[in-house]
């Protein structure tokens, strides 16, 4: 059975029974409260506040879409719509760069596709290239969905972002910061877009899936689109 | 992020909306002559004289209008005076910061201003209080609060509705009775982006952003052009120019009929 | 208090006060959450004459670099009104009175943001008075409460507040623009709901201690009220039912 959950808001206090307290959720004279806007979710002993809302909170493991935004001789600096920019050092690609050389591989409004490899305790990010499948991203096109958004977007094992990508034939990658790259048709692409919207918009009401399945399976004409 | 790091544009937005562009379309399915919803509040201040919330698609402006008595210009003793601010304060995008306004918003105003004097959309000779001495004041103050694109036309669109809704308020200063301010000219302005080799009307922000030129165009209802500005640092084709006069005339004129001129 | 004397009388012989509130009501409040693309975080709000938005911007990080601070986040709130606010044109630009309130808002909502999760970065706070009508720097806090809630930005609590004041030797509450202009006293207060620890406490006029402990009673009974429009916009604008397993 789908359990049906509430918004919780700043400084609203959450009995724990026998949970742990989790993320988003601080401590003051033995009772628990909540950090920020979000809903409640428990999963194995622990509670935690999944966000609503804000910027994308970086996790290890992450793959994340992000656009260089400044050069410097041995790194590029990345937005990843997080606090903090990212840097990516060029020991962290597959390439053999030399010092001052970083624009010849890389240039500011590039696209890349990249892991978050670590995380620190004040949440700075350090990316990496250097796995399979990650790389500069080229052609096709961007949209940013906030990144609370995202779980929704990929469905249960992936469903929902299965049926993007059949029933249009495009290439999709979405990066947990919320940055979307789609690439196929002009058409296929717009059809993507428009679905994105929709689950944005309706991602709270029942019967998603079937909605977008119908929108998808419409022709271009009958469709608002971005 | 500072703010150029906040403005840099995505190689693959700008390549996508070129190719869209070449097809004949842009991101959002519109036209190329084609502008996003407008939504217009009147009065949206009501302790102004008059004012006015002016929604393009997602940007949106407040202009509010003020009149004052105060003293006229020295070389133009009998007229009133027509003076247009303009603010893009730091809530409506990252990249704009606090401070003095910067040049973006001195050409923003002084774009306005030119359009709404050089139309002489107010009968600033009925605004006389006492000829040489005292004559009314008509502030209009652009007050940007959520930055989408195209700010001249939202602004100037927000200006001329305010303006034409305005009440003088002489009975506070004891100068007679409350009159409307005098409007006998409804300027319009049309704002166009150049990107590659296409143009395109009421420019979103991505589009803004990978513009290489922008001119905007100011006519009134007898078909008069009062204010062109070409903006940002690419070229236009003469011809280019020519149309886009034309265009910002005939686009002009349907956005007078529908938002300015049409009752409240 | 400006000091301004007036003819009118502000409280009649009924107890009621020219906009026909008795001494402790408040004037009506909207509260909308969310209401710009740009912003991170954002909400409106009415209360009686007063219109006023309020945006957040971050965490993001800090230019220049000097003003960072290495173990927590730099919280900074700017107030403003727009020229056409108020009664006589205002130019634009900050003012000392601004300045000031821009600081003891930044103080307010510092007090309960967990800064220290985002060292080196600046949360922005930007307070855009559209319309002004007395009680501008509390209506303005109680709404960037709600935006940088709705910009996801971790906190103790929401704050909120209220003013209380004293007119024609009574005490009332949320004054008014001629109660603010022609009154003997005005007094802004916000707490900590859950706790009613106080975050902003100004006074300005002539009162006796007793007129203060009761002003400050009524404002901060008033301001727990207020909290509830303030976790209902929130709560409006995020309607949302969401389904066990959809997420994680």
């Amino acid at each position: 059975m789908e359990k049906i959950r509430e918004i919780v808001l700043p400084g609203e206090e959450i009995i724990l029974g026998e949970n742990k307290p989790g993320n988003g959720i601080y401590v003051e004279n033995g009772k628990a409260y909540v950090e920020y806007l979000g809903v409640k979710s428990i999963k194995s002993g622990y509670v935690n506040i999944i966000p609503l809302s804000g910027r994308y909170q970086p996790q290890k493991g992450d793959k994340v879409i992000g656009k260089i935004v400044d050069i410097m001789s041995s790194n590029w600096v990345v937005d990843i719509n997080a606090p903090y920019l990212a840097p990516l050092h060029v020991n962290d690609t597959p390439w053999k760069v030399d010092f001052g050389d970083t624009s010849k591989y890389l240039n500011v409004g590039d696209t890349i596709l990249a892991k978050v490899m670590s995380v620190n305790e004040v949440k700075q990010v350090w990316l990496t290239l250097k796995e399979p499948g990650l790389r500069k991203l080229q052609g096709g096109h961007i949209i940013t969905v906030s990144p609370t958004k995202v779980p929704r977007i990929i469905g249960k094992d992936g469903s929902m972002i299965k049926i993007l990508k059949e029933m249009t034939n495009s290439k999709i990658y979405v990066g947990q910061n919320g940055i979307i790259w789609v690439e196929g048709t002009t058409e296929s692409i717009l059809k993507v877009v428009g679905a994105i919207r929709l689950i944005e918009r309706e991602a709270h009401i029942i019967g998603l899936t079937d909605r977008v399945k119908e929108y998808l399976s419409k022709s271009k004409k009958e469709n608002d689109v971005e | 992020m500072s703010k150029f790091t906040e403005s840099v544009v995505s190689e693959i937005k700008k390549d996508y909306i070129q190719k869209l562009l070449s097809q004949g379309s842009r991101l959002d399915g519109r036209g190329a002559d084609e502008y996003r919803k407008i939504e217009i509040i009147n009065n949206f201040v009501p302790r102004a004289c008059g004012s006015a919330l002016v929604k393009i698609g997602n940007t949106q402006v407040l202009v509010g209008v003020k009149i004052e008595p105060g003293e006229p210009f020295p070389d133009t003793p009998d007229t009133g005076v027509l003076s247009t601010n303009a603010e893009l304060v730091p809530l409506a995008s990252p990249t704009f910061e606090a401070g003095p306004p910067g040049e973006e918003a001195i050409e923003l105003a002084r774009v306005v201003d030119r359009g709404i004097r050089e139309s002489k959309a107010v009968d600033l000779e009925k605004l006389i209080i006492k000829p040489g001495e005292q004559v009314w004041i008509v502030f209009v103050d652009i007050h940007v609060l959520d930055y989408d694109g195209n700010l001249f036309d939202a602004s100037a669109l927000g200006s001329i509705v305010a303006l034409k809704n305005s009440i003088v308020p002489a009975s506070k200063f004891n100068l007679g009775d409350d009159f409307p301010l005098p409007i006998v000219h409804y300027p319009s302005t049309v704002t166009f982006a150049k990107i590659g080799g296409n143009i395109v009307v009421d420019p979103n922000l991505d589009e803004e952003n990978i513009a290489q030129a922008r001119i905007t165009v100011t006519t009134d209802e007898l078909g008069h052009v009062h204010a062109i500005q070409k903006g940002l640092d690419g070229t236009f084709k003469i011809e280019e120019i020519k149309n886009t006069i034309s265009m910002g005339m005939r686009i002009g004129n349907k956005l007078r009929n529908e938002y300015i001129i049409k009752g409240d | 208090m400006s000091g301004m004397k007036t003819d009118i009388k502000l409280i009649d012989e009924n107890g009621k006060r020219i906009d026909g509130r008795t001494f402790d009501q408040i004037r009506p409040i909207k509260i909308e959450a969310g209401i710009l693309e740009r912003a991170d975080g954002s909400a409106y709000i009415e209360w009686g004459g007063n219109k006023i938005i309020a945006a957040v911007y971050g965490p993001r990080e800090v230019y220049p670099k000097h003003m960072q601070d290495p173990s927590k986040a730099v919280l900074r709130a700017r107030y403003n009104m727009a020229a056409f606010s108020v009664d006589e044109r205002k130019k634009p630009g900050p003012d000392r009175r601004s300045i000031e309130l821009s600081m003891v808002i930044s103080n307010a909502l510092s007090s309960v943001v967990f800064l220290e999760q985002f060292p080196r970065t600046a949360i922005d706070v930007f307070i855009e008075v559209l319309q002004a009508d007395a009680g501008t720097r509390i209506a303005g806090l109680t709404a960037a409460s709600v935006a940088l809630a709705d910009a996801g930005i971790p906190m103790k609590d929401l704050i909120v507040g209220c003013a209380a004041g004293k007119v024609e030797n009574t005490i009332v509450l949320d004054l008014n623009k001629e109660e603010d202009n022609f009154g003997q006293a005005d007094l802004p207060v916000a707490i900590i709901p859950r706790t009613k620890e106080i975050v902003l406490f100004q006074m300005d006029g002539d009162m006796i201690e007793e007129e203060i402990n009761r002003a400050m009673d009524m404002a901060i009974n008033a301001s727990l009220q207020i909290y509830e429009l303030q976790k209902d916009a929130l709560k409006r604008k995020y309607f949302n039912i969401v389904q066990e397993d959809e997420l994680q």
